[in-house]
């Protein structure tokens, strides 16, 4: 655990602002990973000593893990050491905490490293949002994270828990924590459990709850609710995000428990929650070519899903991107798993090195589409134009576009 | 009349699985066919099918998948002549018995004279395989090393990637097919799509160029050597 700091991690931390920095300026990589990856081989207890006497919030899952610490970050108020980024491995959030001096963190941490930096950090507050296939080609397979953190919790007897009562392999992972905060949070996407994770008989799930024979059953207990309204640990509260979707006011409602069980001042906390526009580029509104675009990243078929809820109203022309590199998985059958039959009735146009796997899938879906070559002619939109892209694809056109 | 029986796509489902249904039931819709996908749940009785498709799954489910299926009628409807493509933990579910965590032997449907051990590293990657004059371009994914008994039909042989053992992949016989390649094999590769639904319907059928044999012939130009 912690020691104090040596001379060896102050050099490390050094090179860490540094690297960063001069990466930077010579624009040779965003200036998030090099430095951390530097500061790492520097110090093995870097993140340790980086995150003493720091109250540091984590937050993890497969989806929202992003939003959902900008939320917290925002809505904590002041300086806030964060890695809004998105660089989510233990290199990334050094550099964050490298970068920071505040006193509060809110680190989002890859769901494979939370054991690890968790116990690094030595954080009091772990915010568990769901678990679902991602990348199947390069993560482990979700149980396996589950098990993972079953371990973690049932050890970490200081820490406080907010997690997702309505995602039984999160619940599995919880409950063994000494303290639990079960949010019950509408959480649509349950196919990656439904079979037991203690016995593998079938779960049963109906509109408000589920269960498994065996005894395995939501957890009873809930503090924070989000149905007819939002009541936080007991607290009414009234969300009016200006962030879209209601897979967004899922992830208000678990940063606000996180918030309340710091003791943030929850008034203040709302409205700055509420008043959150665009999280890391994400839902911002970019130019490209004389086009307006709302760039929306969405990595996986849960993702994915939530996305095309929010599109479902209009007949807009849609646009989509599709890489399958390291960061993103090699392999693109999840694009199977997608329910782009919602996109009927829209025109898609089909962008990334996947573009042809995506047309495909849109083709047999029944789903108007154009692949985009470069002598394409794309017509402009009145409106903005809504562009799902994933991971590699959807930082090729942050940097692609411009800001508005 | 087709009927494509979907089993049990929230186990058996990890890659994209369900896509192989949608393939083959549009390919047969647009050559103006009756087509009924019939998606078999946990609780779902096993329905008669023309075809059955068995798809990917984590251990639990894997297990739980060959559970169901050994107590459904399902055995008994392979063995009378039904037709079945099966990928990754589906190939292993018919053998005789295959390696998931906390077992190394669990005993599968025994449909198909096949074992499937744990490998020593798990096979993630680029598929392709040589079926008869054809490629088949896929993605593997799976911690399994499959032994064919004597005399079953490997379903090819292995030009990249792993399949069963770096040497050929899957088996087949004149009712299955079942292969590494994952998840929506059939999207990748038409002809494929196509050689199972003339198998299963008994007849020819007219080509049907989509936007499929530009990804098909994209795939192969890259991967093959
Ligand atoms: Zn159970």
């Amino acid at each position: 655990m912690p020691r104090g700091s040596s001379l060896r991690d102050d050099v490390a931390k050094w090179a860490v602002v540094a690297i960063n920095s001069l990466s930077r300026l010579t624009s040779r990589g965003s200036g998030t990973v090099i430095g951390g990856r530097v500061g790492l081989a520097l110090a093995p207890q870097l993140l340790a000593n980086l995150a003493q006497r720091r109250q540091v919030i984590l937050v993890s899952g497969t989806n929202g893990k992003t939003t959902t610490s900008a939320m917290i970050a925002a809505g904590w108020g002041g300086d806030v050491a964060t890695n809004d980024t998105g660089s989510n491995m233990a290199a990334g959030l050094v550099a964050a905490l490298a970068a920071s001096k505040s006193r509060s963190a809110v680190l989002e941490v890859d769901e494979s490293w939370l054991a690890h930096v968790a116990q690094a950090t030595s954080a009091r507050t772990i915010t568990l949002l769901n678990l679902s296939r991602d990348q199947l080609d390069r993560a482990n397979e979700v149980r396996q994270i589950a098990e993972r953190w079953r371990v973690l919790l049932a050890d970490a007897k200081e820490t406080d828990v907010i997690a997702n009562a309505n995602d039984p392999l999160v619940v599995y992972a919880a409950e063994l924590a000494a303290s639990v905060a079960w949010c019950d949070v509408p959480t649509p996407w349950t196919t990656d459990a439904v079979s037991c994770p203690h016995c593998t008989q079938p779960l049963h799930f109906t509109e408000a709850s589920w269960w498994c024979d065996c005894g395995f059953a939501k957890p009873s207990d809930v503090v924070t609710t989000l149905r007819e309204g939002l009541v936080v640990r007991g607290t009414p509260l009234v969300l009016a995000l200006k962030l879209p979707g209601a897979f967004n006011e899922a992830n208000a409602a678990m940063a606000l428990t996180a918030l309340s069980l710091v003791g943030a001042d929850m008034t203040a906390a709302l409205a700055r929650v509420n008043a959150l526009t665009n999280v890391a580029g994400r839902f911002s509104l970019r130019r490209w070519r004389g086009h307006l675009l709302r760039l929306l990243l969405a990595k996986n078929p849960a993702g994915f899903a939530a996305m095309l809820v929010t599109l479902e109203r209009d007949d807009s022309n849609v646009w989509v991107a599709i890489n399958a590199r390291v960061a993103d998985g090699h392999d693109p059958s999840w694009l199977y798993d997608v329910p782009f039959e919602m996109l009927r009735g829209h025109r898609v146009f089909c962008f990334g090195d996947r573009r042809l796997d995506l047309a495909t899938r849109l083709d047999y879906a029944n789903v108007d589409y154009v692949v985009v070559s470069d002598d394409t002619s794309i017509p402009v939109s009145p409106g903005p134009v809504a562009l799902l892209a994933n991971y590699t694809a959807f930082q090729e056109w942050r940097a692609r576009s411009s800001a508005c | 009349m087709l009927t494509i029986g979907l089993l049990y796509p929230e186990l058996l489902g990890t890659y994209g699985d369900g896509g192989n249904a949608l393939v083959l039931a549009e390919r047969a819709r647009r050559r103006r066919l009756d087509v009924e996908v019939i998606s078999v749940g946990i609780d779902d009785d096993v329905p008669d099918a023309s075809i059955y498709l068995l798809g990917g799954g984590e251990d639990g489910p894997q297990r739980l998948g060959a559970d169901l299926l050994r107590r459904s009628t399902f055995p008994l409807r392979v063995r009378d002549g039904r037709y079945v493509l099966a990928v990754c933990a589906g190939l292993q579910i018919l053998g005789t018995s295959f390696a998931v965590e906390g077992d190394d032997e669990y005993e599968g449907l025994g449909l198909v004279d096949v074992v499937t051990h744990r490998g020593e590293r798990r096979s993630v990657g680029d598929l392709v395989v040589r079926v008869n004059e054809r490629l088949l371009v896929g993605f593997e994914n799976h911690g399994g090393r499959t032994t064919l008994g004597p005399g079953v039909e490997p379903f090819g042989v292995v030009e990249r990637g792993r399949g069963n053992d770096g040497t050929v992949d899957g088996y087949t016989t004149s009712t299955v097919w079942a292969s590494y390649a994952h998840g929506p094999v059939l999207a990748m590769n038409p002809w494929f799509a196509d050689e199972v639904l003339e198998r299963v319907l008994g007849r020819e059928l007219a080509p049907l160029p989509t936007v499929a044999d530009q990804l098909y012939e994209e795939r192969r130009a890259l991967l093959a050597r």
